[in-house]
């Protein structure tokens, strides 16, 4: 035989996507929300942004060289981990701390238990977790973002909590005096909080990018959000029904979690039918805990719970091939 | 007629139509033919024929008494040279009648009209003919024809879909013998007792559905379904989806749904060999790919090697690093140019060497692209690793037989795994577990 072919398995075209690809509109979807962050902050919230990004990217370099496995510096995941976690701390953070938090993620939840796709947990909400149960005081550090004036440091969920916002009417002047933020202020991000829940307007926007280019779906978002909001209607008033969804939708970190966060591909569902059951279990847990337990907010841990469940879910959860749906007529 | 009706997943693949305005040309006889005796899905025919006999254009070469099997015509005049395991588009070697034409191309005696007046006279004359699915798949037609007496069939689809990026041999059926077409189709429905047909055509080749519709319009019987351009629209399932609605349970036929599945390119032979009885010893061809200097549609004689189908397409501008009998997708690469055109080459395409690598695979991200690609709702990142483990439980599980192999899973994955293939494999571990008597 004269020629010597390349011979393989058929399809023998591919699509340009890449899993680069993919992590680099993660992190463009996310730069509205830093920019609001650093915006609101100021330079104190870039500086935890690159700390966290840079630990991460040492991390993961450095944990496979140790392991003698391919570097994956490259494909950018390191990358999106360290905004994420970044995202997630007040901006009071030291940055010691924030680089603990970045080291955390990679070495323990993403690469010790296999590197990219292979975590049961979301690197940067374990990572948050394990700050917040070890450096609670700085974890809980809030200050007031550029723009506002009040003596409260509180976050709006740690003013829903302390019960304020059951105790006034819903008139604006009412909200002002009692240090609430009104519902512009938390959409635009002018809160207290961490770097990148503040606004959600950011949030969406970059979700609204992520949509459109197909990088997460709509499943976990809208029963996510959906979800927390009727729960939060039914049970989070005087009253049943009469709780202030809007306000709990637009406080604190549950667009970053549901657009950004429970998305997580490692650590969420593959079947549409699985992601549904995965939004609803968040949306559920972070009821319960912002209404009924001791934390004002509920995000991370909804949705690592449910992180936990996923293999659970993508083990029962087998779609019918197509024809199997139905009986033979 | 549009229907609204669309299988879930697949993918968007680029069209590459380059040769739809390509007229066919006519090849010549080539020097020597190799025949396969196996070109088709089934049984293997056995060689009628020994060194040294004269053999005529039509005449059998090879047959076989197992039911799902088809017979083996020559395609030239000329003397046999051997009989032995040749290479195979498929990467095996095959039993082949290896002929040296003399050029004249004398018809055989038994080459005449067929008796087609009855349905039981009709699937005879099909098999006689040779027919085999000429989409790709080269299922035997006079088996695919054969109705059982309970299963009652009111719908035929004809395939004329042509997903695959690159062919467009099915395209220049309707485009050039659009009548032939009609008339096949006629001659199906007659002779089947079928009331409805229903030719699916994708939305990108606009031309195609107006002819069709064009000439549909004799009969109230026969529309023309356009349908998305989207892959696989031409695999079996989803076309009679889109064309009736109609799902076929896995593991079941479309017979079992009261439809029969045709190649336009198979009615439109059936068309011709009513009229003249020449068997299938020619093929539509379409000739393309970066390395070919000239990119066109071919009528190839059945048994010409590729090399000399590329030569007389101009040769090649490149030394190709890769070589598909079949599009793109679902093609197959082929190790030499030695090996020939059979009765179901629908193309062959030349890549270069950035089209000829699949870029290199890295770890599974979870994105679920495969999941949502898969036009069989299977979950092919689950199938993948199964596979790889062998375990056969969980190979079982997700449905590993079900899977059409189509290809839009591995294309649209962005950490680039070979999914089909481990599928494939995973198949195979299925298969020999099951023969073993294992679970």
């Amino acid at each position: 035989m004269e020629n010597k072919f390349v011979v393989s398995s058929s399809p023998h075209i591919r699509d340009n996507a890449s899993s680069r690809r993919i992590m680099i509109d993660v992190v463009i979807a996310l730069l509205p929300a830093a920019a609001a962050g650093v915006y609101f902050f100021g330079p104190r919230a870039l500086a935890v942004i690159l700390a966290t990004v840079f630990s991460c990217v040492v991390s993961e370099y450095i944990t496979r060289r140790v392991m003698k496995r391919e570097s994956t510096i490259n494909d950018f995941s390191a990358v999106v981990t360290g905004l994420l976690l970044a995202l997630n701390l007040p901006p009071t953070i030291p940055i010691w701390i924030a680089a603990i938090g970045g080291a955390i993620a990679i070495v323990i939840v993403k690469q010790m238990f296999g590197g990219l796709g292979q975590n049961f947990m979301n690197p940067a909400l374990a990572a948050r977790v394990i700050l917040l149960v070890s450096y609670t005081e700085h974890m809980t550090n809030w200050v007031n973002p550029r723009g506002i004036d009040a003596i409260s440091t509180a976050t709006p969920l740690e003013i829903a909590k302390s019960g304020a916002l059951d105790a006034v009417s819903s008139a604006t002047s009412a909200y002002t005096e009692a240090n609430i933020p009104s519902y512009a202020q938390l959409f635009i991000g002018q809160v207290g909080g961490s770097i990148g829940e503040i606004s959600a307007l950011a949030l969406l926007l970059g979700a609204a990018y992520l949509l459109v280019r197909k990088v997460i779906g709509f499943q976990i978002p809208l029963t996510y959000i959906g979800t927390t909001a009727l729960f939060v209607w039914i049970f989070g008033g005087t009253s049943p029904f009469t709780g202030d969804f809007i306000y709990h939708v637009l406080a604190g970190g549950l667009i970053l979690g549901a657009f950004y966060m429970a998305t997580d591909y490692a650590t969420c569902p593959v079947t549409n039918k699985g992601r549904i059951i995965m939004g609803l279990g968040c949306g559920i847990l972070t009821g319960i805990i912002r209404l009924y337990t001791n934390y004002p907010e509920g995000v991370s841990f909804a949705i690592i719970l449910m992180n936990i469940a996923v293999p659970l879910i993508d083990r029962y959860i087998v779609p019918k091939s197509f024809g199997g749906e139905k009986k033979v007529a | 007629m549009l229907f609204k009706r669309f299988f879930k997943g697949g993918a968007v693949v680029p069209h590459e139509k380059n040769t739809e305005n390509c007229e066919t040309i006519q090849m010549g006889v080539p020097a020597k033919a190799i025949i396969p005796l196996l070109q088709h899905i089934g049984a293997p025919c056995e060689p009628c024929v020994a060194k040294g006999d004269y053999v005529k254009v039509g005449q059998v070469i090879g047959d076989s008494d197992k039911f799902v099997s088809a017979p083996i015509h020559s395609s030239v005049s000329g003397t046999v040279a051997e009989v032995a395991p040749m290479l195979y588009p498929g990467g095996v070697f095959v039993n082949s009648v290896v002929i040296n034409t003399d050029g004249n191309q004398e018809i055989c005696e038994s080459v005449k009209p067929p008796n087609m007046s009855n349905s039981k006279e009709f699937l005879k004359a099909i098999r006689q003919s040779g027919l085999v699915g000429l989409g790709g798949a080269g299922f035997p037609a006079h088996v695919k024809l054969a109705v059982p007496p309970d299963k009652k069939i009111d719908t035929l689809v004809i395939n004329a879909a042509e997903c695959e990026p690159y062919i467009t041999s099915d395209y220049r059926e309707i485009i050039e013998n659009s009548w032939n077409v009609i008339s096949g189709i006629n001659t199906v429905m007659e002779l089947m007792g079928i009331e409805n047909v229903l030719i699916g055509i994708e939305d990108n080749k606009p031309d195609a559905i107006k002819e069709m519709t064009q000439v549909a319009a004799t009969s109230d019987k026969i529309n023309v379904v356009k349908l998305k351009s989207r892959y696989p629209q031409g695999a079996e399932k989803m076309l009679i989806y889109a064309t009736t609605g109609r799902k076929v349970p896995p593991g079941k036929l479309p017979l079992d749904v009261g439809v029969i599945v045709m190649n336009v390119n198979s009615v439109s032979f059936i068309a011709e060999y009513a009229k003249t009885g020449m068997p299938l010893i020619k093929k539509r061809v379409t000739i393309d790919g970066a390395c070919v200097n000239k990119p066109c549609n071919v009528d190839v004689l059945i048994g010409t090697s590729l090399k000399e189908v590329f030569d007389f397409c101009g040769g090649f501008k490149e030394e190709p690093q890769k070589v598909l009998m079949g599009g793109p997708m679902m093609g197959i690469a082929q190790f030499s140019l030695d090996t020939s055109v059979v009765k179901h080459t629908n193309a062959l395409l030349a890549f270069e060497k950035n089209e000829a690598n699949l870029p290199s695979q890295s770890t599974c991200i979870r994105c679920a692209r495969c999941v949502r690609a898969c036009p069989m709702n299977l979950m092919p990142l689950n199938l993948n690793k199964s596979a790889l483990k062998e375990n056969i439980e969980d190979l079982k599980k997700y449905h590993v037989s079900d899977c059409i192999e189509c290809g839009s899973c591995s294309y649209v994955c962005p950490a680039k795994i070979h999914l089909v293939q481990s599928i494939r494999l995973g198949k195979a571990i299925v298969g020999q577990a099951a023969g073993k008597g294992g679970k």
